[in-house]
């Protein structure tokens, strides 16, 4: 059929973009590095300056994959929630997940002060934060299953979003009173969201939660169709409604939950990404969007790490604000462009 | 011709902490292959109540509902999908689904964990299409068609399900006269050519008398069922509506305003 075809093309132009701009990201930065040191660094031998090695292996590489990671995570769990709450704009994002995690993150950067000091040491280590957000998420992503049961109107999901984002913005005012210039500076760097300072041992960590989440989703596919129909069809179909919501929900929450405790809050590339996939391949099949969604998650974020670094320049932009700036005129178009909405 | 479906003593409604609100009492109905039988009562009455309970969504307060002489209580979701298909008036979700994929998804309880279809599955679905005969909607998105031309796609697909019983709750509701009619009579055409037993609620009630092979006729006394010309003969039409202004006219078959 043609459309096999042209998926066929699409997904051979796709890798190959990926791994463009995965070369790319590693290329380029603040320090010019010639393309043959690059290639010398990556496949093991030695570039000419050893400073120029550290550099990639411990700095460009791991931000690399971590821009891989954090992209194919949060699309593929924005893709879940679209289909799973029948919302179009729904994203971790602007349902409020990441806000959960920024809370949970808030409380254990913040009101670290008012802990004992040896449980100081375990809320601020990495495993306390990443355990803090993914509490603060799940938490959200609960309190928003339980109004989308009540509600039927979709709407009512997206302003508990909202009240929800704006609710941490108080929450965290009244924390910052009571917390010291370098707490404050901490929360506000993690707010800002970074890819690039991830040791190795700590991205293990987040590809095994990412792994765990893509796999679940990659589970999920089958009911997500069904779920096309509406949760009537589905279940007249065999689903097992309550279960595969359970691990929809599961993989969502660990998805967005260990992204953002360990890169900040990172505004939607959840809620864009799965759209342009859709737009691409005009399809609604879940087995070809997860792997179109995969592949734009991790090139749009590789894309966004590289403009927050552009060579040349000294300073490296907050992730986030580069995301929004790209994200936010997708999100209009699209709402503008309605008929593309599916 | 072979029972599908019965009901035992049934009794249907609804059970709250303190109160228990009956509907019905005392259903023993009796649905066979190649018929098609309609359900047909006022607004409020408990159709929607009647087709949850026997489809297994519902508990029935009291009696049993059996599926292929196996209590419906007792299947698995996927078993139960695989005997009983369902079209609802529920609008669709927004989606980029084509009129293919989406008869397609009728397959679900026989495809692996990913829902690859095989050749079978491609071939089912092909022939739901041309017996509903929509296969040159097939690449359209389901968006792009009417009203009429979307209850046959959901009509495809509950057939792709391949099902030996289809339930439709008032799949003539938004259609003219015309898609009306073109309907019932593929709903009947359908019985015939596969056996499959078809039940459907609707208020068109005059078409229903002329089509249908049997009904079932629900009023706050009683439920019953019978052919449309036995229930004519007994005057089980007239205590449908309770309105002094609304009549039935035996002969003619249908209900007259005075």
């Amino acid at each position: 059929m043609a459309n096999k075809k042209r998926n066929t093309i699409l997904f051979v132009v796709l890798s190959l973009g990926l791994l463009l701009m995965f070369f790319a990201s590693i290329s380029l930065g603040s320090v010019t590095i010639p393309l043959k040191d690059v290639f010398e660094s990556l496949t093991g031998g030695h570039a000419t300056k050893s400073a120029w090695e550290y550099i990639i292996i411990n700095y460009r590489l791991p931000k690399a994959i971590t821009a891989v990671l954090v992209g194919t995570g949060l699309s593929i769990s924005g893709l879940l929630m679209q289909t799973l709450f029948r919302n179009p704009l729904a994203g971790p994002y602007v349902l409020g997940l990441s806000s959960g995690a920024s809370l949970g993150v808030a409380f254990v950067i913040l009101g670290a002060g008012f802990l004992p000091s040896f449980l100081r040491v375990i809320a601020l280590s990495s495993y306390g934060i990443v355990i803090a957000s993914t509490f603060g998420s799940t938490l959200v992503l609960l309190l928003v299953l339980v109004v989308s049961q009540r509600l039927r109107d979709t709407m009512a999901i997206l302003i508990v979003g909202l009240m929800f984002g704006s609710f941490t913005t108080a929450i965290v005012s009244v924390l910052t009173y009571f917390s010291t210039a370098e707490q404050l500076q901490k929360f506000t760097f993690w707010s800002m969201g970074s890819l690039g300072n991830l040791s190795w041992s700590t991205i293990l960590i987040l590809t095994f939660c990412v792994g765990i989440g893509l796999l679940l989703s990659a589970k999920s596919i089958k009911p997500l169709n069904a779920l096309l129909l509406g949760e009537n069809y589905a279940k007249s179909m065999g689903l097992n409604f309550k279960q595969a919501r359970l691990i929809i929900i599961f993989a969502t929450s660990i998805l967005s939950g260990s992204i953002t405790a360990f890169a900040g809050p990172i505004a939607f590339v959840g809620l864009a990404v799965p759209h342009i996939a859709k737009l691409v391949f005009q399809t609604s099949n879940h087995t070809i969007l997860f792997w179109s969604t995969l592949f734009f998650g991790s090139i749009i974020m590789l894309f966004c790490d590289i403009v927050s670094q552009m060579p040349g320049f000294d300073v490296t932009l907050p992730i986030n604000a580069i995301t929004s700036i790209i994200g936010a005129p997708v999100v209009i178009w699209l709402l503008v462009r309605k008929r593309n909405f599916r | 011709m072979k029972n599908i479906l019965t009901t035992s003593n049934l009794n249907i409604g609804y059970k709250s902490k303190k109160t228990v609100v009956t509907i019905a009492e005392n259903l023993n109905l009796n649905l066979s292959s190649g018929k098609l039988i309609s359900l047909i009562g006022a607004n409020g009455i408990g159709k929607s109540t009647l087709l949850r309970t026997i489809t297994g969504i519902q508990h029935p307060l009291s009696g049993n509902v059996y599926l292929n002489d196996i209590n419906i209580s007792t299947y698995k979701p996927l078993d139960l999908a695989q005997n009983l298909s369902l079209v609802l008036t529920e609008k669709l979700p927004p989606s980029n689904l084509s009129v293919f994929e989406l008869v397609a998804l009728g397959r679900q309880p026989y495809t692996n964990w990913v829902g690859t279809l095989t050749d079978t599955d491609i071939e089912k679905v092909q022939e739901a299409l041309r017996l509903t005969q929509i296969e040159n909607l097939a690449h359209k998105k389901h968006y792009e068609i009417s009203d009429g031309q979307l209850q046959k796609v959901l009509i495809a697909r509950a057939l792709a399900q391949d099902t030996p019983l289809i339930i439709l709750d008032e799949p003539t509701t938004h259609l003219d006269l015309l898609h009306k009619v073109s309907l019932f009579k593929l709903l009947k055409k359908l019985t015939q050519e596969t056996q499959k037993c078809i039940l459907f609620s609707t208020h068109d009630i005059d078409l229903a008398i002329q089509l249908s092979d049997e009904m079932i006729i629900m009023t706050p006394e009683n439920v019953v069922q019978d052919e449309p010309c036995n229930l004519i003969s007994n005057g089980s039409f007239a205590s449908l509506f309770k309105d002094e202004h609304i009549i039935f006219d035996g002969e003619k078959g249908k209900f007259i305003v005075t």
